[in-house]
């Protein structure tokens, strides 16, 4: 019992650090741009194909390709924000933003059936299918791995946002898109970067969800955008710091759960997020202008 | 007699059209992409009802649409209710998805905007959830049957376009009402500036839930239609995300919070995914097409169709009636220059 609650701890923390990488990118996106990204969900699924196709086709170890994936996601996140989400105006900016984002994990999720087809895969490698002992049980390399990245990745989106001119941008657009250009910021620069940043981050955490998961295939991302709009929400919209509480919280308390009731594991995700809305609205670290109509 | 105008003929001839077409048409198939069709126009007549009136953007109605389904299945298993006696369960399938509506609404309409639409999302996934994971209940993700029609084949599909059709008719009614009333005003005061609307004494909560239920209700109505019609019901299509989602679609593309619009993007989209379902066999090209689709409303007709229409065309009266009053102008001005100074 004390072991499978360990093991549960431990997994739910490692498994927070990835979740947070991707949650700290969709809260990004919605501060600055003012949308909720559901195609998100759908890009982590995107990067985990491509690092598939790197390793098999090029035999690229996992790590190194991202090297090639991140760069290769940072660029779609900007073409689709220059293409769909910055024509995009009016009152009904909100809804639209939805919808287009929609149709672009509904158009990805299609070419990746296309290319790939329905089949489950995995990501392979030697410190996948190897593991350590820890606290008496064992624990993958791949696990310990992509925690240390999700941890060196988010530290850097820290820096760059708290340390750099550009984070300053950032940050003033988040608190408020019209002061922010009266002062000189160039805020659809901004958001181009910043919803490039948001998507470039889905291609290593996709590559730790494709080796440590169970396999995916194109319909993994409904799944994952659905606890990752939980997490964001729960957090607080906007709020990056929320995100990286809330994501390490809610993977801990459904990989304890996980244990008596597999089956409702998921459920929890959903059922703490609509607790917690009941008691504040706003979300656990989440401004009062978030509720501004 | 007063001609009608062709604002009140359009209706009239639209139905009359509607009533003929199963006559006309007798192809099974045909019949039953028009029945579905029909299904599309309940579910996103009602959803405009909702949204498109009072401005929150709900995309979880798919809970409504799976509730009513399994409640009209569980009841007809548990009461042994067979054949045609199972249209009895259609208000019970309404009242099932009204009853869920209420703790939804109650706890979804307290937030706005973003947060609204993904708790609503939140929401759907602990139905879908719960629909594949109550087994002893829901049957797991086998689902339930619907009671046998020992109907003949080829009067099947006629029959439940009728069914659909009558259901179309009565929401498309029930929406213009509303519009019109008192309450219609106080969701569209709601929709442009709540906190005001709220200081002017609408009572918000109760007006917002009050078109959250009856959004629900009906939704769920065209669900156990659909469920009837399919004979079937699994956690992936009555409860499927890809619907709540077109049927927002639908009520964007002919224009929110207009009547006519949702009727019109779903006579447009529900067909066009079926043609390019049967077509490409790849359904995956379909589903490529169908995001671009959404994509090509979003970025060309953001408005909709309605009122994009109604714009250009009030703009062309305008441009006319300013150009015949300019040669008007061309013509008297002879005549007033010859007016002594």
């Amino acid at each position: 019992m004390g072991t499978e609650l360990a093991r549960a701890v431990v997994n739910g923390i490692l498994g927070g650090g990835i979740y947070a990488l991707m949650a700290v990118g969709l809260t990004l996106i919605f501060g600055v741009l003012d949308i909720i990204n559901i195609a998100q969900g759908v890009m982590v699924v995107l990067g985990a194909y491509l690092s598939y196709a790197l390793s098999v086709h090029l035999h690229l170890d996992l790590f190194l390709g991202l090297l090639i994936t991140v760069p290769a996601m940072f660029v779609i996140g900007v073409i689709i924000q220059l293409a769909f989400i910055r024509p995009l105006h009016g009152s009904e900016r909100t809804s639209m933003s939805l919808l287009a984002s929609y149709a672009v994990a509904i158009v990805i999720e299609g070419a990746l059936y296309l290319f790939f087809g329905p089949n489950y895969v995995t990501l392979n490698a030697s410190y996948v299918t190897s593991s350590f002992g820890l606290f008496g049980f064992q624990l993958p390399f791949i696990d310990l791995y992509g925690f240390a990245m999700a941890v060196v990745l988010v530290a850097g989106l820290y820096l760059l946002l708290y340390r750099t001119r550009f984070g300053r941008s950032v940050r003033a657009t988040m608190q408020d898109r019209t002061a922010a250009m009266l002062i000189g910021v160039d805020v659809n620069r901004v958001a181009a970067l910043t919803y490039g940043i948001g998507v470039a981050v889905t291609a290593a955490g996709g590559m730790i969800f494709g080796a440590s998961g169970g396999g995916f295939n194109p319909n993994s991302g409904y799944d994952l955008i659905s606890r990752l709009l939980a997490i964001i929400i729960l957090a607080g919209l906007g709020s990056i710091g929320g995100a990286l509480v809330a994501s390490v919280f809610m993977l801990t308390v459904e990989s304890v759960v996980d244990i008596w009731q597999p089956n409702w594991s998921v459920a929890v995700f959903y059922a703490a997020l609509v607790i917690v809305l009941l008691v504040r609205p706003t979300g656990l670290f989440g401004r009062q202008a978030a509720r501004a109509q | 007699m007063r001609a009608l105008s062709p604002r009140g003929a359009f209706p009239v001839i639209a139905l009359a059209a509607a009533v003929v077409f199963p006559l006309v048409f007798t192809n099974q198939s045909v019949n039953s992409v028009a029945f579905q069709t029909l299904i599309f126009v309940v579910a996103a007549s009602a959803w405009n009802l909702f949204s498109g009136f009072s401005g929150y953007i709900a995309l979880g109605h798919a809970v409504f649409f799976g509730t009513a389904a399994y409640a009209a299945g569980l009841a007809a298993e548990h009461l042994q209710i067979t054949g045609g006696a199972e249209f009895a369960l259609l208000p019970l399938g309404a009242a099932a998805a009204a009853v869920v509506a209420v703790p939804f609404g109650l706890i979804a309409l307290r937030v706005r905007r973003h947060t609204f639409v993904v708790i609503t999302i939140a929401i759907f996934f602990i139905f879908q959830l719960a629909a594949s994971d109550l087994n002893s209940i829901t049957n797991g993700t086998s689902g339930l049957n619907a009671p046998f029609l020992l109907w003949d084949p080829i009067t099947f599909d006629q029959r439940f376009f009728y069914f659909a059709l009558a259901a179309a008719v009565a929401t498309i009614a029930l929406v213009w009402l509303i519009k019109g009333s008192r309450f219609g005003l106080q969701l569209r005061a709601i929709r442009d500036d709540e906190d005001r609307a709220a200081s002017l004494g609408v009572r918000a909560m109760p007006v917002k839930l009050t078109a959250f239920v009856i959004s629900g209700a009906i939704t769920g109505l065209a669900g156990v239609l659909w469920f009837f019609f399919i004979g079937q019901v699994q956690p992936s299509t009555g409860f499927d995300p890809l619907f709540d989602l077109t049927i927002a679609l639908m009520a964007f593309l002919g224009g929110l919070g207009t009547v006519s619009g949702p009727v019109l993007g779903a006579l447009i989209i529900a067909p066009a995914q079926q043609y390019l379902t049967i077509t490409f066999s790849n359904s995956y090209l379909s589903q490529i097409l169908l995001g671009a689709l959404f994509l090509a409303v979003v970025l060309f007709v953001p408005r909709g169709l309605i009122p994009t229409v109604a714009d250009r065309g009030s703009d062309w009266l305008e441009r006319r009636r300013s150009s015949r009053a300019g040669r008007d102008v061309d013509v008297e001005m002879p005549a007033s220059a010859r007016e002594p100074a």
